[in-house]
């Protein structure tokens, strides 16, 4: 399987303080990636490197390579937006519109000018709400407000959002933290039925939820990466002290 | 339950009612009060009022007489410093809240504060500088004009205000999506903003609808209906002010009755606007 | 609440097990056939391919740590993978006593017949039903079946009985016949071991099925 991203030597800043050291990674297509660690170790962080999200924050830097398909996002002269087409995201917590459900998955079609016509979009809409495994739920109710449905359903028709635009990659960061368990399973659910046709990078900080969905692991701490290895190393034989003292709940 | 736990119980009991009863009681009275003015204003202005009065210019003391070109003149010069004051205001406001981070922000911003807190005296005495001297005579564009200098800082900063309260939650799911900074702040930001805008662009309406000062040099006053923007025109507040000051009775009814017009208008502003941007999402 | 993510692997781990227990029938089986039919060439497939067995349970372990690590079953799941992990050596063990028939058969088939095979092939028989049961009652989760089935294993210590009393009468009388009957006495030994075993798995299934632990309970 080739590798779909290629990050080499990052390391990124907020101002002077210096939030990742020298990150090198190698994530495959069509996996599930987890990144876990303790509050504040940069996984986060590292996460939105990833599709260059921490632009917006100001006075933030990052020096190495992000390799994705052979490019270097962070290479001057990168399209920024269309990087972040090819490279969705999912947010904590879910963050739809103020507008229908149906505008809300077609506002990246839209934008995008991805659709051919009216007909052709509200294909584009039904595929995208199927695929988050939400259609069944809203089909009847397309123009209501997004801010009707539940905190899980929100979060899905966030990640129906992210699919209408046809990403390669989609970045979630601890996308089912603020939801209860039930919700929280079928996000699970969803994420390994979607890491067929996409590479998924999930930050999460329930440690028996990357067992349960990912292929590898990614263990960063005080922003550094401490050890990656698929995911059934990782739970039963990890090869750093540290890791499996963080994964026995020894700390963190 | 103890002696001594049911006195304490009684009193906090007794204490949460007294402030129930005071904090209604201020709210009553503050709508009371509003209320009393308005119904003064209705009392004293109804009797003059007539269609006759809407549609007439004013006449000799004896004669009759109406606020019809003031209604239009005012009309005319708030449309025009609408029509210049809110894209200018909100373009600014749009800047200062998602750009001005910086020190060329922090001097407009400063500014801005500073020109809201001036007299609207001197803005008439400016533009009258500014416009009239130049133009060799007062008229409705000057008026305008000195509306409209008042109008954009209010809706700068408030337009600011209203775009910084909008989530940044909202700005990044859109940014995620591939949407250029232009796109967020134009489908994302200001819809989510627009109550909030509309709320200030209706306050800035409502306070220069009430201007009279600043009219004074600029736009003078009218016994005519004039419909062009190049000469002297009538308004609704320097009318009021010419009635009331009059020493006719007569005149004083009508004042009165042209109140009731102004702030019955900006009444209705304000509720057109709320039902402008009720909030469907 | 079909679909979860573990259902998928805990039916993959079933069907490993019904195929471990298929696979430990079968050698049974083959291993008496070996003996009661004197087919030594069937005696060394058994033996060979007990190698495939042994791989299996590996791999069964393998699994099942894995799904405890990473999916973290509760209640009737967690059981459930406590149970097959419990029950796969047992299974292993199985094969491995079927395997030491096979080696006497081969020792047997070198040498005559000494008596009619009677009660053994009962043993053996009594053995394989109680198996095929106890697995049939573990798939079905059926703990009235299972607490039969261990009913059954008194016919086999019976039989184990009167072939031992049986076995040793002859070697008093005659002391040719000795290897012999030392190699049956030892496939008796061998498969009255299996009815003890498939007496553990049938505790097992009603652990599973009522989360009730009957071992060592007297409860029998």
């Amino acid at each position: 399987m080739d590798n779909k991203i290629t990050v080499s030597n990052l390391d990124f800043f907020y101002g002077k303080a210096q939030a990742l050291y020298d990150i090198s990674i190698k994530i495959p297509e069509r996996e599930v990636i987890a990144f876990i660690g303790p509050s504040g170790c940069g996984k986060s962080t590292f996460l939105r490197t990833l599709n260059r999200m921490n632009d917006t924050i100001p006075d933030t830097h990052a020096k190495g390579e992000v390799i994705i398909d052979g490019e270097n996002i962070y290479a001057g002269g990168t399209d920024v937006v269309a990087l972040r087409r090819k490279v969705g995201m999912v947010f904590q917590k879910s963050n739809p519109f103020p507008k229908s459900i149906f505008e809300n998955v077609a506002y990246g079609i839209r934008i995008n000018g991805i659709h051919k016509d009216k007909a052709d979009m509200e294909v584009r809409v039904e595929k995208a709400l199927r695929d988050a495994a939400l259609w069944e739920e809203v089909k009847d109710r397309l123009s209501t407000s997004a801010f009707g449905l539940s905190g899980g359903q929100q979060q899905r028709l966030c990640i129906a959002r992210a699919l209408a635009v046809q990403p390669e990659v989609i970045l979630m960061d601890e996308p089912a933290s603020a939801l209860d368990p039930i919700a929280t399973q079928k996000i699970e659910e969803l994420v390994v039925e979607l890491k067929k046709d996409y590479t998924i990078v999930i930050v999460t900080h329930n440690m028996q939820q990357a067992a349960r969905v990912s292929d590898r692991t990614a263990f960063f701490m005080l922003g550094k990466l401490v050890e990656f290895n698929p995911t059934k190393k990782m739970f039963t034989n990890p090869d750093e002290k540290l890791t499996e003292d963080y994964i026995t709940g020894r700390f963190g | 339950m103890t002696n001594q736990e049911t006195a304490f119980h009684r009193r906090r009991k007794f204490i949460s009612s007294l402030m129930t009863i005071l904090t209604a009681a201020c709210a009553v009275f503050a709508i009371v009060v509003l209320l009393i003015i308005i119904s003064y204003i209705a009392v004293r202005g109804v009797s003059s009022l007539s269609l006759q009065f809407l549609i007439d210019t004013p006449k000799p003391v004896g004669e009759g007489g109406g606020i019809g070109n003031a209604i239009l003149g005012s009309v005319m010069m708030t449309g025009m410093a609408c029509i210049v004051g809110l894209p200018v205001g909100i373009g600014a406001g749009v800047y200062l809240a998602e750009l001005g981070n910086n020190l060329f922000g922090k001097v407009v911003r400063f500014l801005a504060d500073t020109l809201i807190g001036i007299p609207s005296i001197i803005v008439g005495i400016f533009v009258y500088t500014l416009v009239v001297l130049p133009m060799g005579r007062q008229s409705g564009l000057a008026g305008g004009v000195a509306l409209a200098i008042i109008m954009i800082p209010i809706v700068a900063r408030t337009t600011e205000e209203m775009i910084r309260l909008v989530p940044n939650a909202m700005r990044e799911g859109a940014l995620a999506l591939g949407a250029p900074q232009w796109r967020v702040t134009w489908n994302i930001v200001l819809p989510a903003a627009s109550t909030g805008i509309a709320t200030g662009a209706m306050l800035a309406i409502a306070r220069i609808t009430g201007e009279t000062a600043p009219l004074l040099f600029t736009a003078l006053n009218s016994r005519f209906y004039n419909y062009y923007m190049d000469l002297p025109m009538a308004s609704l507040t320097v009318q009021i002010f010419n009635y009331a000051t009059g020493p006719f009775d007569v005149e004083h009814k009508m004042a009165w009755a042209a109140t009731l017009i102004l702030v019955g208008s900006i009444l209705a502003i304000n509720i057109f606007v709320r039902y402008l941007t009720r909030r469907k999402y | 609440m079909e679909h979860r993510i573990i259902d998928q692997k805990l039916d993959l781990l079933r069907d490993k097990l019904l195929l471990l227990g298929g696979a430990t029938e079968n050698a049974l089986h083959r291993a008496m056939r070996a003996l009661t039919e004197r087919d030594s060439e069937l005696a060394q497939k058994v033996l060979a391919e007990d190698e495939i067995i042994d791989q299996m349970e590996v791999e069964i372990d393998r699994f099942s740590i894995e799904i405890l690590a990473l999916q973290q079953p509760a209640a009737h799941d967690l059981r459930f993978v406590i149970s097959v992990a419990k029950i796969t050596p047992i299974l292993e063990r199985i094969a491995d006593h079927a395997g030491s028939i096979a080696d006497a058969a081969l020792v047997l088939n070198d040498s005559p017949q000494i008596k009619e095979l009677v009660d053994l092939p009962l043993m053996a028989n009594t053995a394989a039903e109680m198996l095929r049961r106890a697995l049939d009652a573990f798939t079905a989760e059926d703990a009235a079946v299972s607490r039969e089935v261990i009913k059954q294993d008194q016919k086999i210590n019976e039989a184990y009985r009167r072939v031992f009393d049986e076995l040793l009468k002859m070697m008093v009388d005659d002391s040719t016949i000795t290897n012999s009957a030392a190699h049956l006495l030892f496939v008796g030994k061998h498969l009255e071991r299996i009815g003890d075993y498939v007496k553990d798995i049938c505790e097992l299934n009603v652990y599973l099925t009522e989360a009730a632990f009957i071992k060592h309970s007297g409860e029998k």
